[in-house]
């Protein structure tokens, strides 16, 4: 069976795009391939920056001939009729069409349809222009001669306007062999873009630049690697990181292991070659997190630490390209030389952010409104934030009256956490200051982190330098969760603040979109409520953010004129925290219809909503829950049938028409319940609220049993229904027992 | 690289020498040897010969030298890398022939940088100017992990498709030069190439810029002024346009006044980066600047096709 090999051969593809690019080359070869009727045995991809290939192994030469039978109209049906299926079958007149007989319709025609079957070669050479041609790029461009306007022609080349090839960068060269291992293979013979398909590749772009003639893929991956060049992405990752764990572990060194930089440097080389490169010790003084970003970010090198240490090393790893001629020693110089650069730029930065800004006399306002010494950095930093006038979101002011707003928010949910407000206060205000530093500038992903730092050395409070840095958090279900009183009231102040602010302008995420990270934020409060086990009234405090806001904060014409819609959005919101609410305990778990029984659109103690569902689960586990739930549901049915007949029911229930002993019983039985229960809620004992309750399983199964609902005299049977009310307006204290499942 | 050539003309002994081996072998390949552009530019992409000229269907071959100022890159003298004024070498290649990277590498050669000793790379870089409403594909050129170039395949200049597609290439040279000449500070490059008394350093012709200029540019440009300047350059620039356009029912008619309107542009967008080094632009400010300085570079564009260098054909 023959084999097929193709490379794409290109100018340097960007490391980040290869391996999706040769995983997409293969399933749209394939896909093609199975399609035109061929099948295969094996297709593997490989890949290097400068080249897509694709082995496909024992594909079948020829795809079969396809006969083919349609059936077309009655022999007698109107002309225009017969002549529409001869056009469509491809036949040219009605003698090459053949007649069927069907006992109940007919005689009708049939044509006979053989398509021969074709050589695979035909087949791919129709088919790989194509893949070419529509190759899933991020991000496409043209480029030579041939991206000139049609009718002009350059150095002989003529100009294809919007007709040129698009591709990742500009396509080379393309090797397309077919044939049996027993046979010399041929090339597939295409053209795509102005690329003739051949036999030739080129080696490494510096040590083999000679053509090489390549026939199949096994001396074609030998002469590519005689050439320097491994094609196997993952075979280079693993020299790289074999040769660089050695190479650190000989110098008394610990490789910082990194395999996303891993990869992408893997994506960087045809032939790695792993070196040693060096800094000043000095540059140590620098937080490890911002050398090991301006190494990796900048240089695409891998840290070190010492051999069983903790804090980093000054020396670092190399991937080159080539084997140098001079063992390396010249690459290792030079990439220590940038890499000093790039670390006398971050110490720059490190100690500017921790020296005086040079207007500090306009900062004096700023400083005013926050409470800021403008003898300490970042708290200059926060108030050249302000100063700026930085805008957050056009609709939702600055940055300055962000910080504002979360310093009282964060006051006043304080005292709910167990936090001093003066703290939660000082780490609100400081907690964006390092927005405007020289470090998170260059490295955004160092929010938060550097602000903690930068605290710290002022003399900050710990629990104030910590909240600064975790108010981010969580940020996202697999974060963890900060447990600093301080913290927590900052990081519940910055969310809500979002999540009332954009439900003010109505920026609400639908469907996939989600650009501002709401449903993030809110399984943010969710989760801080809940593991740190906060009592937080959300509707009040939604309440009081308004009341907080700043009114020329807000774009007037969206918010103000929308007074009187404030407690619906408020109810909105909520509605989308019990939304968040039940995506989270359902991966914890929780049964659905629980969480359902126990919402309401008013529940606004999330941490209240969870307690109440374990405690309906641990009831619903006994026999005395699983009965009153049937008792219950019961009533609710009878009630639900009586109330679509529209039956009378009473007001309330008249003591003096209750006529049997059971409902009686039931009766006192259900005016203790409702109250001890209610008694129990009030104290937020929900265990006690259903044991309560529970006392209603043998009243209300005895009232079933003996006691006709649907009494001749209307007035009884309308108490009667009273009665069913009361139950369910007992159980409902609890839980909406008619949204429970079973 | 002759060996015969004395100090002051080599690539890895003189600044100077860097300079003219760039010439001389860009020169060689075909290229116009231009001289740079005589107002304050954020890099040589500004240069007309580079903005306008990558517009339009001519052939178009030049390199030159443009000295590029980035206000904010300003350090007092104290950064031995970063320098608020500083020379970019720039190449543009109209159609950018199908061997680029090989002329590109060759010109590396040509200064001494031997690719069997040095780790030359491509590492991706998608390029964009919002002020220029333009964009490539393309990468950073690294030699041992230092960007040294960056090669671009330009897409869109002037928020104007390019057909054909030019290469641009652009040469950090005192990067390079302290690379070739093996020097840690960019103001102990060697400049002219003599030793003892004749050697006049890098230092010895900038330091005193840098920091006089670092001086200007964060504490004492005088922002009121410089907005004015930004309004009378962005309305310069539009009048000029409007004053040398063609009459409306006149198809076959040219621009007249492209390249004066052009320099508007130039000057509007360098007062926006001073404006910006002395930190009084806020980030929604900074966008609206952007664009009010890319729709000028648009206007511009699309005035210049209308001329014969930019491919319309007089009456």
């Amino acid at each position: 069976m023959p084999d097929l090999l193709l490379e794409l051969r290109s100018e340097e593809i960007p490391a980040r795009m290869q391996r999706k690019a040769a995983g997409d080359l293969k399933k749209m070869v394939t896909d093609g391939l199975v399609e035109a009727g061929l099948t295969y045995e094996a297709a593997r991809e490989y890949w290097t920056p400068r080249r897509l290939v694709l082995d496909l192994r024992g594909l079948t030469a020829r795809s079969r001939d396809v006969h083919e039978e349609r059936k077309g109209p009655s022999t007698k049906a109107p002309e225009q009729a017969i002549q529409g299926f001869l056009r469509s079958a491809g036949l040219s007149s009605v003698e090459e069409a053949h007649i069927h007989s069907d006992p109940k319709k007919g005689d009708f025609y049939v044509a006979h349809i053989s398509k021969p079957g074709r050589a695979a070669e035909e087949i791919i050479a129709g088919l790989i222009p194509g893949v070419v041609r529509s190759f899933p790029w991020p991000k496409e461009m043209r480029w030579g001669a041939a991206s000139g306007p049609r009718g002009l022609t350059y150095s002989g080349i003529a100009g294809l306007g919007g007709e040129t090839l698009r591709w990742v960068r500009p396509l080379q060269s393309i090797v397309c062999t077919f044939g049996p291992e027993t046979e010399e293979p041929v090339v597939v013979d295409f053209e795509v873009g102005g690329i003739r398909s051949g036999n030739v590749t080129y080696g490494h772009r510096f040590h083999a630049p000679d053509a090489i003639t390549v026939r199949r893929f096994e001396d074609y991956a030998a002469k590519l690697e005689a050439a320097k060049v491994v094609i196997d992405a993952d075979r280079r990752k693993e020299i790289i990181l074999a040769d660089a764990k050695n190479l650190a572990f000989a110098n008394g060194l610990d490789l910082v292991e990194d395999e996303g930089l891993l990869e992408e440097v893997s994506g960087l080389v045809e032939w790695p070659v792993v070196l040693l490169g060096e800094f000043e010790q000095d540059f140590l003084a620098i937080p490890p997190e911002v050398i090991r970003l301006t190494i990796r970010a900048n240089q695409k090198c891998l840290v070190t630490r010492p051999h069983g240490g903790e804090a980093l090393s000054n020396r670092f790893v190399v991937t080159a390209n080539i084997e140098a001629t001079d063992g390396g020693k010249e690459i290792a110089h030079g990439n220590g030389k940038v890499v000093r650069a790039r670390l006398s730029d971050a110490l720059y930065f490190w100690k500017t952010d921790q020296a005086d800004l040079p207007d500090l006399d306009q900062l004096t306002a700023s400083a005013e409104k926050f409470g800021l010494d403008l003898k300490k950095p970042l708290d200059q930093r926060m108030a050249r934030l302000d100063h700026l006038g930085v805008t957050f979101h056009a609709k939702l002011g600055t940055q300055g009256q962000r910080v504002e707003r979360i310093r009282r928010l964060a006051q006043e949910i304080a005292p709910l956490v167990g936090a001093d407000p003066d703290l939660a206060a000082r780490a609100a205000v400081l907690a964006k200051a390092d927005l405007t530093t020289e470090i998170v500038g260059e490295f955004p992903e160092l929010q938060g982190a550097m602000g903690r730092k930068y605290a710290l050395l002022q003399g900050e409070n710990p629990s104030v330098a910590a909240a600064i840095e975790e108010h981010y958090k969580p940020q996202g279900p697999g974060d963890s969760v900060p447990t600093d009183p301080v913290s927590i009231a900052v990081a519940l102040a910055d969310k809500l603040d979002t999540l009332v602010g954009f439900w003010a302008i109505d920026e609400k995420p639908t469907g996939s979109k989600d650009p501002y990270a709401l449903r993030r934020a809110a399984l943010g409060v969710i989760r801080l409520v809940l593991e740190n086990a906060i009592r937080l009234p959300m509707l009040s405090n939604l309440k009081f953010w308004e009341s907080g806001l700043a009114p020329e904060s807000i774009e007037p014409a969206t918010v103000r004129s929308a007074d009187d819609m404030r407690p619906a959005r408020n109810l909105d919101l909520l509605s989308f925290f019990h939304d968040r609410l039940k995506v989270y305990l359902r991966d914890q778990g929780a049964r659905h219809d629980l969480i359902d029984a126990v919402i309401t659109p008013e529940s606004d103690d999330l941490l209240a909503i969870v307690r109440r569902v374990e405690a309906l689960g641990f009831f619903l586990a006994t026999d005395e829950g699983k009965n009153l739930l049937a008792g219950t549901k019961r009533a609710a049915n009878i009630l639900a049938a009586e109330e679509k007949k529209k039956t009378a029911i009473a007001e309330a229930v008249d003591p003096s028409l209750l006529r049997e002993e059971p409902e009686k019983k039931l009766f006192a039985a259900v005016n203790q319940a409702e109250k001890e229960a209610g008694q129990a809620i009030q104290n937020e004992d929900f265990s006690a609220a259903m044991l309560a309750l529970s006392v209603l399983r043998e009243p209300v199964d005895s009232f079933f049993e003996h006691v006709l609902v649907n009494d001749p005299d209307e007035n009884v049977r309308a108490n009667r229904l009273a009665l069913l009310l009361r139950i369910r307006a007992a159980t409902d204290q609890v839980a909406d027992f008619s949204k429970i499942a079973g | 690289m002759p060996d015969t050539l004395p100090a002051h003309m080599r690539p890895d002994r003189s600044f100077q020498g860097l300079i003219l081996t760039l010439h001389a072998y860009w020169a060689d390949k075909g290229c116009v040897i231009l001289q740079p552009y005589d107002m304050e530019v954020g890099a040589g992409t500004f240069h007309p010969a580079t903005t306008l000229r990558a517009l339009g269907p001519k052939r178009w071959n030049a390199a030159y030298v443009q000295p590029s100022r980035r206000p904010k890159d300003g350090r007092y003298g104290e950064n031995p890398n970063r320098l608020q004024h500083y020379y970019q070498y720039q190449v543009i290649l109209k159609p950018n022939p199908p061997n680029l990277q090989e002329l590109y590498l060759g010109s590396l050669e040509a200064i001494g940088i031997d690719p069997l000793v040095h780790d030359i790379r491509f590492v991706e870089d998608d390029w964009e100017s919002p002020t220029l409403g333009a964009w490539g594909l393309g990468w950073e050129c690294w030699c041992d992990g230092m960007e040294v170039s960056q090669f671009t395949y330009f897409q869109q200049v002037c928020g104007i498709e390019c057909s054909p597609v030019a290469g641009e290439l652009t040469y950090g040279l005192e990067r390079l030069a302290m690379y070739v000449q093996g020097v840690d500070n960019v103001y102990d490059l060697n400049f002219n190439g003599r030793e003892g008394d004749e050697k006049i350093s890098y230092g010895e012709v900038f330091l005193q810029a840098e920091q006089e200029y670092s001086r200007h540019n964060f504490e004492h440009a005088d922002t009121t002024m410089l907005l004015r300047h930004f309004e009378d350059a962005e309305n310069e620039c539009k009048a000029l346009l409007a004053a040398g356009a063609p009459a409306e029912n006149d198809n076959l008619a040219l621009h007249r006044m492209v390249l004066p309107a052009y320099d508007q542009c130039i000057k509007a967008s360098h007062v926006f980066n001073l404006l910006d080094a002395r930190g009084v632009i806020s980030v929604t400010e900074r966008q609206s600047y952007i664009l009010r300085v890319r729709n000028l570079s648009k206007a511009c564009g699309e005035a210049f096709l209308q001329t014969e260098a930019g491919g319309a054909v007089a009456a």
